[in-house]
């Protein structure tokens, strides 16, 4: 494999200016495909959610799933588009295994959404405006699993087998106008845009949209132009980049790996090019030597779609509050940073601290669970903080028994423990395994007695005026009382107790 | 009128994927352009009120429910298959050698 020559990051903008396109797959949550009634849940043996619709079986008929519509146009409308009053779908044409049909049901010059725009908050508080050009419907493919090559790719491969259950399962596909103008920017143009777009998506409850479950798959198109040329350049279309980072790794790679070409006087061929996760390079896929010839037409099968534009504005008056206008006022009602509100979002946790908001606790007792022990566990395991087996209702719980002194923080990790085990409620966690504070005076008095009678010397520095020395003597009391003394009751104890004579 | 060529023959059958000899391209183009010639006939009655149709019946917004419905068992779907492996559809090398 020959070695892609880059110029440094720096060198490339100070020649060239960049323009993106993203194109965002969604494949939205609905119960059923786009076209006919059967199931879309993950995990299903294979070929068993399939039927002659989505099969392409001769004289089978499609009908439209009306909560994919729905689901189409408050994307649209969320993205500040038009919504067609009256569109089509149409037949993409094409000989590939993954579509029983050979053709795609899309639509083509008539998408159901147009003309929008989201605004995407950038690290720094700068708010980046993307144009939408469009949001239409379409469905999914199946599966294909390459057999007899090296690495399981089709390169190599002697056959390959298909698993139809994806086939037919509802995408949006969200397309941008040129992204001009960010610069060095770019990558984090896009990166915050795709992370924007998943944010409203499931504010407004169509998908889950998980990246590493293909639940959302971005394209980046990347061309660089010499500065000051209105022009674009050609293009590169890197394929299925699966993670925010990665999207960002992408835009930047195809930024230096463009200006070298350009550089040494080379031209970029237009291809499609793989993104390789372990190194965050790209390598060249297919060749598009000639438009590709799709023969698009009006799909016969089905009617087309006019939403009514009472129902358009119904789906309009529905509409949640947009995920960076919810941030922004969070963000002041906790007293927080843009840069602690974007920890928040990267951790996937505003939504779980909304909620433990909502369930009692106070804010910053609701960020700290969340955004230290819990995403410390979630991190271990390698989960989602959204998976892990806690709830919101538990951690506000967790908080009132911290605030009313029942237990200390350290006891507080130990019922997380507890709960993430499956060993019940916190209260019940916190009653089998006998995580309560000791704030008993009798048996906490004793146990400062038996720390004093052991650490005489130190004892004596407290009575000399040394008060700091009391944390050696608190350690002690906590130790014995295996962590479950209130430390600052017990801090008060031993200062009573070894006050300086009068 | 010129019609279809023969190049528009041959770009068609490989996009669908079918095999024609030199003599069938020659064959298929006299066909095809008498059949586009029989289609335009359409165009003579179509006037500036009559907009182009792509369906027949004055229907919209025919939509279901999202309700799940019963699918095939994996041995229906794949009891038409030509070959199965691992309760899949079987099928021959996707790219060539290059």
């Amino acid at each position: 494999m020959t070695v892609t020559e880059l110029a440094s990051y720096e060198d490339a903008l100070d020649a060239y200016d960049p323009v993106m396109g993203l194109e965002v797959h969604v494949e939205l949550g609905t119960r059923t495909k786009m076209f006919c009634g059967c199931a879309t849940g993950l995990g299903a043996d294979a070929n068993s959610q399939t039927c002659p619709t989505c099969l392409g079986m001769p004289g089978s008929l499609p009908v439209v799933n009306a909560t994919g519509v729905e689901s189409a146009i408050r994307i649209g409308l969320a993205l500040n588009c038009d919504i067609a009053e009256w569109c089509r779908f149409a037949r993409k044409n094409y000989f590939y295994p993954d579509m029983p049909k050979n053709f795609q049901t899309s639509q083509y010059d008539e998408p159901i959404a147009f003309e929008g725009y989201l605004d995407v908050q950038l690290e720094d508080g700068e708010v980046f405006r993307v144009g939408i050009e469009r949001a239409h419907m379409e469905e999914d493919t199946g599966k294909s699993t390459h057999i007899g090559g090296a690495t399981g790719r089709i390169h190599g491969a002697s056959h390959s087998l298909l698993d139809y259950n994806r086939a037919g399962i509802p995408l949006i596909e969200i397309v941008t106008k040129p992204i001009e103008g960010a610069g060095a920017r770019a990558p984090e143009v896009a990166k915050a845009y795709v992370a924007e777009l998943r944010e409203l998506i499931r504010a407004l409850g169509v998908s889950d949209a998980r990246m590493e479950m293909g639940q959302l798959r971005c394209d980046v198109n990347l061309s660089l132009r010499p500065h000051g040329r209105a022009a674009f350049g050609t293009r590169s279309e890197t394929k299925n980049v699966n993670s925010l980072r990665s999207v960002e790794r992408a835009a930047r790679f195809e930024i230096q790996r463009h200006a070298a070409v350009l550089d040494s006087g080379g031209t970029i061929l237009q291809e499609t090019r793989h993104f390789h996760e372990e190194d965050g390079s790209t390598t060249s896929g297919r060749i598009k030597e000639e438009a590709e010839d799709y023969r698009y037409f009006p799909e016969p099968d089905l009617v087309p779609v006019a939403p009514s534009r009472e129902w358009v504005e119904e789906l309009r008056a529905e509409l949640p509050e947009l995920p960076r206008l919810r941030r922004n006022r969070l963000r002041e009602e906790w007293g927080i940073s843009q840069h602690e509100m974007q920890s928040a979002l990267n951790a996937g946790a505003v939504g779980l601290i909304v909620a433990t908001i909502d369930a009692g606790a106070p804010a910053d007792q609701a960020r700290k669970w969340w955004l230290g022990e819990l995403a410390r566990r979630a991190n271990e395991e390698g989960l989602e903080l959204a998976d892990l087996p806690i709830t919101a209702e538990q951690v506000a719980r967790l908080s009132e028994l911290v605030a009313e002194g029942s237990l200390n923080d350290k006891l507080a990790r130990q019922t997380i423990e507890g709960i993430l085990a499956g060993e019940g409620t916190p209260d019940e966690v916190v009653e089998k395994r006998g995580l309560k504070v000791v704030s008993d005076e009798g048996a906490l008095g004793t146990a400062v007695d038996e720390a004093i009678a052991g650490n005489a010397a130190i004892a004596d520095k407290i009575r000399g005026g040394k008060t700091a020395a009391a944390g050696a003597l608190v350690g002690a009391v906590m130790k014995a009382t295996r962590g479950q003394a209130d430390a600052g009751r017990v801090r008060e104890l031993i200062l009573e107790r070894l006050a300086p004579s009068e | 009128m010129p019609g279809i060529t023969r190049e528009e023959v041959a770009h068609l059958a490989r996009l669908a994927r079918l095999e024609l000899k030199d003599e069938e391209l020659d064959h298929f183009a006299g066909q095809l352009d008498d059949i586009i010639g029989a289609v335009a006939a359409v165009s003579d009655v179509a006037d500036e009120d009559v907009p182009p149709t792509s369906h027949p019946l004055p229907l919209t917004n025919v939509m279901r429910p999202d309700e799940v419905r019963p699918s095939l068992t994996p041995q229906q779907a794949l009891s038409g298959a030509p070959a199965q492996e691992q309760q899949r559809f079987k099928v021959p090398q996707i790219l060539g050698e290059e």
